[in-house]
């Protein structure tokens, strides 16, 4: 066969994965059954905190269809372990016993207390109306602050609410902090954040009795950890547990976890010998599905009267929520490494304190750490440059660090991949108009617009690529940062790729079909790419942190390189000559000077699988496994402006543009690349403008369906203008640095930052995300009254 | 109690429960699944399919009230193996990324577009505030719909 000449990668080429999605054939989680399948319901607390003095299944087990009613005594024998928790980031950390149904006490509104079982989905929800719980409800806590003082202790046995503390442990000289000639303190204060992917979390639990193994069908963007840590919990050998991401519709991390349902399903199809579905509905997603953020900080910056920052200090309350989920304390600490951002910052102080309270769980949510990270750095910059009466502009231009291209060391610690920050940060400037923003802001504020108009910035870096191994070792998480890549060049000319990675949305199947296209000489609809599948590719550490390009592909590229040096072998072999003497080009091997003695990576494919005539010692068949882990993280960076109009009546905000240059390093997708940001910068707008989990002081969520929690629709972001700038990682061999995370990570503090540049004339200096109307026009009246 | 429609150009008949509603008629009673579910209070539109040309939340009705009906869901927009122009446009534009919200989309869209053939961007905008997605960020999916509409109403003037 002759190899296909055309590049792929680095060009927009539409997506493998649509078709099925567009014809309503996909195959999420609620697509699945299975015969003889019964349906679980989960019997929650409706308290925040509360004792349970017994629990009466009798009525529902009574009730049409169901096949039984297990609370946690009743399935005390099931487990190997507690529910997962793989970050231990301190020592002497203090973990709560968290399993897969609460015995004693519910510590949060959603604390699953029993299961039911039933032959429909009806039949089961309306059992679970039938438990009758004696509850006895308890004094509950979800303020931070509040818990820290340990005045109601949600887990005895610990004996606070207390539960971590965690140092960065500084870098550089510190005294700035005391002797710099302009020091400006903050404290922001940051809600929980739901997470909402559209399709709620599900699972599928199928137990094979004659061989004694499990399947579990979930909603899951973590099979492989999924395998080894229920794997524990339910005590079944890692060997007899196959764990299958279907599609998965969304994940933003929330379905980087491993949950109770998916135990609870395992357990009662290993003890009823019959499938069990479970699938999640939105208002529990609220309840039982891990929220992100909920984050108070102290600030410090020290700076000169020019406005050079010299160091920056932080120190951090982190809502845990009632238990841990798989990484939950290690979220701040992944924050803990960027508060930096692009500035050359001479000094670095960061700390956290982790507090348990009566509310759902944190854990990753888009970004994880960083935007926290962003956002108070961001806002403290804006800070710094309104108390200098500069402009914010001026003040991050003097500050970011000059262009590099080699790996090198930052004030916190780690190396930074490369970077070129001004570059995007000029370029940002110039696409957004800035200078004429400048002078559109000057002439409404001197005209007393109603409608007042503010330009915020956010410079933002990232630590992605999760993660160097040995990084993660020292920093205490339980797993390996690697991934891995199988590739088989098929007799047919066609290629397989069985990846580590766990796409759900992502376009993995099309971006790496891209990359082993241009190596192999085919096309991307030449090659398959399986994934989410334990037993289809065995070898991975899933989708999370913005890793699958640095990482999965890297391993990809080792693959490659494997295939190719097996294929040079086979074809110096059949073209007789040395293999010094061939040279390779897109999926050939021609003789250097004679560019008719030509074999092709597909032509190799099939003698390697005949192997009628191979040399000796040769393996048959052109497969190859590379596993590859990460010298560093890689470090993504850019630069984005938010211009918003603020009615200054109203308090109502509304994003007019929105312009992000980011630097995510080589691009394989400059399509898939675009529509990462477009998705992220809504994340942050939302997160900026409307989204906001609340609890009552009873531990009631009060935001508690997509009613009152306001996802953003097509109406309240506006289209967004995109330009990049490609500074290759020196990570990974592929350039790539990463592009998941990037808008929820810089548009939180733009579109903030924005807000209060629209009424910072009337003296407003700060203003809370979510900017609500109600909050800035508190804002303007309290500076009103404040001038007054 | 009994329940006939027709879907997709077919007809379906069976007697389900009176609360049954028409999303699970159509996923569970008929095994249509291309229809989603995102939330059980109606606000996401993942749901969103044709009943009788105009485009309706299919968690909102009870099967029963779409007795006598016609139906279309995203499994009946291609036909004899060609997609329908919103789905080529999805495609084309990068509009859908999990997928989960594109079936709904694409229905409301189908719907709209009859309503309004050349719509500006702020008007598809309006038209798509009730359904929901967390990937695109709407900036593809507003760009898929115009596309569409420019083919859609260049084919038929």
């Amino acid at each position: 066969m002759a190899q296909v000449k055309e590049r792929f990668v680095g060009q927009p080429v539409l997506r493998k994965e649509d078709p099925e999605l567009l014809t309503g054939q996909a195959r999420y989680i609620d697509n699945l059954s299975l015969p003889g399948m019964m349906w679980m319901a989960v019997v929650r607390s409706p308290f925040a905190h509360a004792g349970i003095k017994g629990i009466d299944t009798s009525s529902a087990k009574a009730m049409p269809g169901v096949l039984g009613v297990f609370t946690a005594a009743d399935l005390e024998g099931e487990w190997g372990g507690p529910l997962p928790f793989v970050w231990p980031i301190t020592e002497d950390i203090k973990v709560p016993v968290h399993w897969p149904l609460t015995k004693d006490r519910a510590r949060f509104q959603g604390d699953g207390v029993a299961v039911v079982l039933a032959e429909t989905r009806g039949q089961a929800e309306d059992a679970v109306e039938a438990v009758h719980v004696d509850w006895e409800p308890l004094a509950a806590v979800t303020d931070l602050e509040e818990a820290a003082k340990d005045e109601v202790v949600i887990h005895e046995d610990l004996g606070t609410n207390v539960v971590v503390h965690w140092s960065h442990g500084g870098g550089g000289d510190q005294s700035v902090f005391e002797m710099a000639p302009v020091k400006i303190t903050e404290r922001y204060v940051a809600p929980r954040l739901i997470p909402n992917a559209i399709e709620p979390r599900g699972c599928l639990a199928d137990l094979n009795p004659a061989m004694g193994e499990f399947t579990l069908y979930s909603a899951t963007q973590i099979p492989h950890i999924a395998r080894v840590t229920l794997g524990g919990t339910c005590g079944i050998p890692e060997s007899k547990l196959r764990i299958v991401a279907p599609d998965v519709g969304g994940g933003f991390g929330s379905k980087l976890n491993v949950y109770a349902e998916e135990a609870l399903a395992l357990a009662l199809a290993r003890r009823t010998k019959r499938p069990v579905k479970w699938i999640e509905t939105r208002s529990e997603n609220y309840l039982a599905t891990i929220h992100g953020r909920g984050v108070i900080h102290d600030v410090e910056i020290a700076a000169t009267e020019e406005g050079k920052i010299l160091g920056f200090r932080v120190k951090e309350l982190a809502d845990m929520g009632a238990y841990y989920q798989l990484l939950t304390p290690g979220i701040p600490e992944l924050g803990g490494w960027v508060y930096m951002g692009p500035y050359d910052v001479q000094a670095y102080w960061y700390e956290f304190t982790g507090i348990v309270t009566n509310a759902t769980p944190t854990d990753a949510y888009r970004g994880a750490g960083r935007p926290e990270a962003t956002y108070v750095l961001e806002r403290a910059v804006d800070a710094l440059a309104r108390h200098l009466g500069k402009d914010p502009a001026e003040v991050r231009r003097i500050n970011l660090v000059p262009p590099f291209g080699e790996a090198k060391p930052s004030v916190m610690g780690l190396n930074v991949d490369s970077g070129d920050y001004p570059a995007t940060f000029e370029r940002a400037l110039e696409l957004a108009g800035y200078d004429e923003l400048r002078t559109e802001q000057a002439a409404r504020r001197q005209r007393r617009d109603v409608k007042q108009l503010g330009i915020g910035l956010s410079s933002y870096i990232e630590m992605c690529g999760l993660a160097p191994s040995n990084i993660l070792g020292a920093l205490r998480y339980a797993a390996g940062g690697w991934d891995a890549c199988t590739v088989q060049c098929l007799p047919d000319g066609k290629v397989v790729l069985k990846i580590g990675t766990s796409p759900h949305g992502q376009g993995h199947v099309t971006t790496w079909a891209q990359i082993a296209a241009d190596t192999l000489g085919v096309t991307p609809d030449d090659v398959e790419v399986l994934h989410g599948d334990t037993s289809i590719s065995p070898l991975g550490m899933d989708t999370y942190g913005s890793r699958s390009a640095s990482v999965g592909q890297a391993a990809l590229f080792h693959a490659l390189e494997k295939i190719k040096e097996k294929a040079r072998t086979l074809a110096a072999h059949e073209l007789e000559v040395a293999e010094d003497d061939l040279e390779f080009e897109q999926g050939a091997f021609h003789v250097r000077g004679a560019p008719d003695k030509v074999r092709s990576i597909t032509d190799l494919a099939v003698s390697a699988w005949h192997a009628h005539s191979v040399p000796a010692g040769f393996e048959p068949n052109l497969e190859a496994t590379a596993v590859f882990d990460p010298p560093n993280f890689t470090w993504p960076a850019g630069t984005h402006v938010c211009v918003v109009e603020v009615d200054i009546q109203t308090g109502q905000a509304q994003v007019r543009a929105y312009i992000a240059v980011d630097d995510c390093g080589v691009v394989i997708n400059p399509m898939i690349v675009d529509g990462q940001i477009h998705g992220g910068v809504t994340q942050g707008i939302a997160e900026a403008l409307f989204e906001e989990a609340v609890y009552d002081a009873e531990g009631n969520l009060m935001t508690s369906t997509m009613t009152n929690y306001l996802v953003p629709s097509a109406v309240e972001v506006p289209s967004f203008q995109l330009d990049r700038r490609e500074t290759p990682s020196t990570t990974n061999p592929m350039g790539v640095k990463g592009i998941g995370e990037a808008g929820t990570i810089a548009a939180p503090p733009a579109v903030v930052n924005a807000v209060i540049d629209a009424v910072s004339h009337l003296g407003v200096t700060h203003i809370e995300k979510p900017a609500t109307p109600e909050r800035v026009w508190s804002a303007i009246q309290g500076a009103k009254g404040g001038a007054a | 109690m009994h329940v006939g429609v027709t879907v997709n150009g077919e007809r379906r008949e069976a007697d389900v429960e009176p609360r049954t509603l028409l999303v699970y008629f159509l996923r569970e009673t008929i095994g249509l699944t291309g229809t989603n579910v995102g939330c059980d209070t109606s606000s996401c539109g993942a749901c969103t399919v044709l009943v009788d040309g105009e485009s309706v939340k299919s968690c909102t009705m009870l099967a029963l009230q779409a007795d006598g009906r016609d139906i279309t869901t995203i499994e009946g927009m291609a036909s004899d193996g060609q997609l329908h122009p919103l789905q080529e446009a999805f495609h084309r534009n990068h509009g859908l990324q999990c997928g989960y919200c594109t079936p709904g989309m694409i229905m409301a869209a189908a719907s709209y577009l009859k309503e309004n053939p050349r719509p500006t961007e702020e008007e598809v905008r309006e038209a798509l505030e009730g359904n929901l997605c967390r990937c695109t960020g709407y900036h593809n999916i507003v760009k898929s719909i115009l596309d569409a509409a420019g083919r859609m109403s260049g084919a038929t003037t």
